[in-house]
């Protein structure tokens, strides 16, 4: 179980990993003390390893910059909720083994107590009392999370091997 | 059997069979390149998956323009590090003072038909090319390199037919805002922003690369263009006549989604501070009290010869607002050696322009022109979030080169068509 942190629509992977710590990127542990930064100066400071990153419509848009989705993650952040995320930033997180879950965050409230279950499905919400159905990834994506990401994967199967639909 | 889009088209010769939207594909890639702020990564990841090598060195690209010449240490141990991986692989290296990725790559590299992967979310400037170019992480590219490979979901497709075209004192670059500003930064999500129309095919190919450029900011995959006369005449002018094959879109190719632009109606927009969808008119009253402290006139969506041109040509006989610093970066060392040829960069100075090097500069924030707390930015960039010229206290309104110009002369967010 983790505390929700929330954030609204539209987050920016320059809000989530500014350009101003560009000097950082070959040194993810200081990079990762200003994740979330300017869109919230007290996430990185006070997130605890299990907590969720909650956001709006289109999280992550904007740059390609793989730096978003690790950062996030080396916070201890256990997934990334949001109603819609941008294509880049979603791929690099499951890439990186960070769940990225698409449901109804509007029943989120920030500090709400949180658990996931994967094998259902269903992100609860203990506060209050609700569960948010969320879609499987699909199978070329569940592929690559369930190795670990695709770093992991590649090293183990040597290739891509993608199943065409 | 109903026929493809231009996506559709380009995955399917690539795959070697007839492919669809919501398809998974395995497909080969035919360019591949990171730069330097995703480079390092790239590469790391390479050699913990065992591929720290190129499938096609010749076609697998390093360039380094986001910290171009580097302004800190750890960028310059960046930059050692790539150059090293590129010498160790037989990657094409473009050091500092080549330009910005996309632009130099479009120059010498880009192919009508091509599957190009950038670790770079503005690779789809490609699509003008005829191409199917997206932007992924370090990780995928790292694999489109050493593999020669990716994975794709082949993407449903939004038409955007123009008709018309663009008056004066209008750019391209006030389309783009247009469709943005109506379909918002998520409005193109996983798709791909196909154009066509009378107002594309008599568009020029530096206009046609804006538009593409800024697919991403509506959240689009890729924006393909068709590969046509002006396609040949740009690849023919850069001594690469012989890489010419022309592609339409087939006639009944299905879209999830058409949109009609008439061109001949278009103002010039601005987008202001916080998303590239902010979009107002030029004479927005509320932009007349907004004094602009830096105009900046670069960025791949921006910086050719043909934007520094018209640019020079509003200001000529002008010399800039006294309290605005104007900061010109041309996108590549073919911009910059054109604008110097044409005399364009020494009336620029006299003027009261600054010249950078070719590269990224001030547009992702990490020099080359960070403004100062509570200062006011109009850049020909493409994105204007909180923070994204390096400063979360500076506020970044985007508009064309045109609006640049007429801006940098009065200090104020100005209608360029009370200029030309």
């Amino acid at each position: 179980m983790g505390r929700a942190w929330k954030f609204g629509d539209n987050i920016s992977t320059d809000l989530i990993s500014a350009g101003r710590y560009y000097h950082l990127r070959s040194n993810l542990p200081e990079l990762a003390k200003h994740t979330l930064e300017d869109a919230r100066a007290d996430f990185a400071p006070n997130v605890k390893t299990g907590d969720f990153v909650v956001g709006g419509r289109n999280f992550g848009k904007g740059s390609s910059r793989e730096h978003a989705p690790i950062v996030i993650k080396m916070c201890g952040t256990r997934a990334v909720l949001a109603k819609s995320f941008a294509r880049i930033f979603y791929r690099n997180c499951i890439n990186n083994g960070l769940p990225a879950i698409v449901c109804d965050t509007d029943e989120i409230d920030e500090g709400d107590e949180l658990e996931v279950d994967f094998g259902k499905g269903i992100v609860e919400n203990r506060t209050k009392g609700v569960q948010l159905p969320f879609a499987p990834l699909p199978p070329a994506m569940e592929a690559i999370m369930r190795e670990g990401g695709l770093v992991e994967f590649i090293r183990k199967h040597g290739d891509l091997l993608v199943t065409e639909q | 059997m109903t026929g493809q889009t231009l996506a559709e088209k380009i995955l399917s010769e690539k795959t070697g069979k007839r492919v669809k939207a919501g398809d998974l594909v395995i497909s080969p890639v035919d360019l591949a390149y990171v730069q330097d702020g995703t480079g390092p990564l790239t590469f790391r990841q390479m050699e913990k998956m065992g591929i720290a090598k190129a499938a096609d060195p010749s076609r697998s690209i390093v360039f380094i323009d986001h910290a171009s010449p580097p302004p800190r240490k750890e960028l310059a141990a960046d930059h050692v590090y790539l150059r090293e991986f590129a010498a160790k692989t037989g990657m094409i290296l473009h050091d500092i003072g080549d330009g910005v990725c996309h632009q130099v790559a479009f120059e010498k590299y880009v192919r009508p038909w091509d599957v190009v992967i950038g670790a770079d979310s503005h690779t789809v400037m490609g699509g003008a090319m005829g191409a199917f170019a997206t932007g992924m992480g370090s990780t995928d590219v790292g694999v489109a390199i050493g593999l020669g490979k990716t994975w794709l979901r082949v993407p449903e497709t939004l038409k955007f037919e123009v008709r018309g075209t663009i008056p004066r004192g209008v750019m391209s670059k006030d389309l783009i805002l247009r469709v943005i500003g109506d379909i918002r930064t998520d409005g193109a999500t996983y798709a791909s922003m196909e154009w066509g129309g009378d107002g594309i095919r008599g568009m020029p190919m530096h206009e046609r690369m804006t538009l593409s450029n800024m697919a991403i900011e509506a959240g689009g995959k890729c924006g393909p263009i068709p590969s046509d006369e002006e396609t040949k005449r740009y690849l023919a002018a850069h001594a690469r006549a012989e890489e010419w094959r022309p592609i339409e879109p087939d006639d009944d190719a299905e879209y999830a989604r058409a949109f009609e632009y008439d061109a001949s109606h278009l103002e010039p927009l601005v987008a202001t501070p916080g998303s590239e969808d902010n979009v107002v008119s030029v004479t927005d009253p509320t932009l007349r009290d907004v004094p602009i402290h830096e105009v900046y006139l670069g960025a791949c969506t921006n910086g050719r010869f043909e934007d520094i041109e018209v640019f020079a040509k509003l200001v000529a006989g002008e010399i800039k607002a006294a309290g605005t610093r104007v900061i010109v970066t041309p996108a590549s060392k073919e911009a910059y050696r054109q604008a110097l040829a044409a005399g364009l960069l020494e009336q620029l100075v006299d003027f009261g322009a600054m010249i950078n090097s070719p590269g990224c500069a001030a547009c992702p924030g990490v020099h080359g022109g960070i403004p100062g707390d509570g200062e006011n930015v109009l850049s020909t960039q493409n994105r204007n979030y909180t923070g994204r010229m390096g400063n979360p206290n500076a506020f970044v309104y985007l508009g064309s080169p045109m609006t640049a110009a007429a801006t940098a002369i009065y200090g104020v967010i100005t209608d360029p068509r009370t200029v030309v």
